[in-house]
């Protein structure tokens, strides 16, 4: 996540200590224009927000990797010709009337508001360097990219149209979990996304899934850890349970790292990480080995691919 | 105040607390009370009707997590015969916060797998308060294919707060043992007939509770959060849970309404506690019948039916 930088930050102590003619004041930040620079998060640099929207928003610096919502996923990805969305007709109901410190119909509307999304999960059909594929990808900005009704039925309908046209699948998935205001029905998405993945591995469709920061709770226990193939983005926070759960439960410290995909790479809960940057040549080969298709530099090539 | 009452059934702890004085006095006494202790009997009677037929979610989620609840080796040495428990996933550990293993069934092999949880302090904590560790999950998933090897119908019995939140559990991928069970099960070649008996305790609980039939006992909850945990992300309070379990809709009666269980087991009066042995007999009868339906499907069908059944699920608009 790259923040804009707002205002004065708090002066640490060894700014103090620093001469003021060395110390370079907060009046200096102010006269950077708002939107053109950013900071990273990750190694604190400042970065040009133009550049950091080409390296898709992986900090050129330190490869940390912000995040980025459903459809810039789905654009850097995917081949520019030949996409189709998937379930786009589908909007949430609200079979529980769930009402909180506000109702469920607000929160939806505001987050649809917020994303320009109707729900949580965007899928295409498409192409990867000519390869024909669904992908599809979560919106984290939609209620925290959580799984109800809506994201379980398109995920579903994603698969079935790789199951009626024998090709892969591939999820980018982003997610606090299963989506509270739909109680059981969201957490029977995950019987239902589970399900349909089976049916997939029964006839031997490869499902590559891709979890990016942070894939927690019922989408990390369901379909983001069924697939075929297990990638991880670099430093993506992932789990079943959140830290602070884990911390109130064990009452210590969490390890540095800890549910980090390194971590996960490492106690073999993943197969590879891949950085962004990478992640079209790299799926694309192991979609093409999966798929026994020839390596052939003929196949199309788009604008897109680099 | 009597611990095995819980706060809305103290009118009928103290009912009951004056039967027992009178019986007493009754033995050493030449009066004839029977009158009065029928009258207090019959007043008890109604008075837990009265109580019980109006139930709020979070009294309901009470019974479910009662002390004297019974828990899944009180049905088994109660509904089944033969029964052997088989330990361990091949990889790590054996679980006790799940139990397994064959039985035989009206003469019939199943498979059992459940949630257990302890009564006293000792054994909750031998049992983890019945939260399953991904060894738990990958002993049931054991289990379940062996079911499918050795064509034994599969009965789970579901009683969980959840999912143990823990930094080993997290180690050793308890999100990837909760995911596999799931994707397994949904295509088990074998009657998958679950049934919450206590606490559905989300993903912790639908790990072993993907199937053919889904069954609740009447005053078993089953939800995608605890009403506490809900309560403290929504409410940011924990103490608002009788708020979350009521907007979540946690209880068999608003799970048969939105078709998300195929059965209500009805309980006796007062709790499955309150009489375990008619408990166990209504359970026993309503998961023959759903199992001897489900035997009479071909194989072929009843994975077809099991998977258009969870397609199905979710609500939305198009």
């Amino acid at each position: 996540m790259v923040k804009y930088l707002k205002g004065d930050m708090p002066m640490s102590w060894f700014e103090k200590l620093m001469p003021s003619r060395i110390r370079i004041e907060g009046g200096n930040k102010r006269a950077v224009p708002e939107g053109l620079w950013a900071k990273c998060p990750g190694c604190s640099g400042i970065l040009y927000r133009a550049e950091m929207e080409r390296s898709e928003e992986v900090c050129p610096k330190c490869g940390h990797h912000g995040r980025i919502g459903a459809r810039r996923r789905l654009d850097i990805f995917l081949d520019e010709e030949g996409r189709e969305e998937i379930g786009a007709e589908l909007s949430p109901a609200d079979p529980l009337k769930f009402k909180d410190s506000k109702k469920y119909k607000d929160r939806i509307s505001q987050a649809q508001k917020k994303t320009g999304e109707k729900d949580a999960l965007v899928a295409m059909h498409g192409r990867l360097k000519g390869m024909d594929l669904v992908v599809a990808a979560f919106e984290f900005d939609f209620m925290g990219g959580s799984m109800g009704s809506v994201v379980g039925e398109r995920f579903t309908r994603a698969a079935h149209v790789c199951l009626e046209q024998q090709i892969p699948l591939v999820c980018f998935s982003a997610s606090g979990g299963a989506r509270m205001q739909e109680s059981l029905f969201s957490l029977m998405q995950m019987a239902k996304t589970s399900a349909v993945l089976e049916k997939m591995s029964q006839r031997g469709i490869p499902f590559i899934s891709v979890m990016t920061d942070p894939t927690m709770g019922g989408v990390s226990a369901s379909l983001a850890m069924l697939g075929d193939v297990n990638v991880a983005e670099p430093n993506a926070l992932i789990g079943f349970a959140g830290p602070r759960v884990i911390e109130q439960t064990v009452r210590e410290k969490l390890p540095e790292g800890f549910q980090r995909s390194e971590f996960l790479l490492e106690k073999g809960a993943i197969d590879l990480i891949i950085d962004r940057r990478e992640m079209r040549d790299r799926l694309h080969n192991l979609l093409g080995i999966l798929t026994h298709h020839p390596n052939d530099d003929s196949a199309p090539q788009t604008e897109t691919a680099e | 105040m009597n611990l095995n009452f819980l706060d809305f059934e103290q009118p009928i702890a103290e009912l009951k607390a004056k039967i027992e004085e009178l019986r007493l006095v009754g033995d050493d006494n030449e009066i004839n009370i029977q009158d009065e202790i029928t009258r207090l009997e019959n007043k008890s009677r109604s008075l837990t009707e009265s109580i019980f037929s109006s139930l709020k979610p979070w009294q309901v989620a009470q019974l479910a997590r009662h002390p004297l609840r019974p828990y899944m080796l009180d049905y088994i040495e109660r509904i089944f015969d033969d029964f052997e428990e088989l330990h361990g996933d091949r990889a790590f550990a054996d679980d006790r916060a799940i139990i397994g293993g064959v039985a035989r069934f009206e003469g019939r092999p199943v498979m059992l797998i459940g949630q257990q949880k302890g009564r006293d302090t000792k054994d909750k904590i031998f049992r983890n308060f019945g939260m399953p560790r991904p060894e738990g999950y990958r002993k049931a998933m054991r289990l379940m294919t062996m079911a499918e090897r050795f064509k034994m119908p599969l009965l789970t019995f579901i009683d969980t707060p959840g999912a143990y939140p823990g930094v080993g559990a997290e180690e050793r991928g308890q999100s990837e043992a909760i995911a596999r069970n799931l994707k397994v099960m949904s295509g088990l070649q074998t009657p998958v007939l679950c049934t919450v008996v206590g606490e559905g305790g989300s993903g912790g609980a639908l790990a072993i509770g993907v199937g053919d039939r889904l069954l609740m006992l009447q005053y078993s909850t089953y939800s995608v959060i605890s009403p506490e945990g809900c309560a403290s992300i929504l409410w940011k309070s924990a103490e608002k849970a009788p708020l979350a379990a009521e907007a979540m809709g946690i209880t068999s009666e608003r799970l048969l309404e939105f078709g998300l269980v195929d059965e209500i087991v009805e309980e006796p009066l007062g709790g499955a506690h309150r009489d375990l042995d008619l408990m166990a007999a209504s359970l026993k009868k309503a998961l023959l019948r759903n199992l001897e339906e489900l035997e009479a499907l071909p194989q072929e069908a009843l994975l077809e039916q099991r998977y258009q059944r969870l397609m199905a699920y979710g609500e939305f608009n198009e």
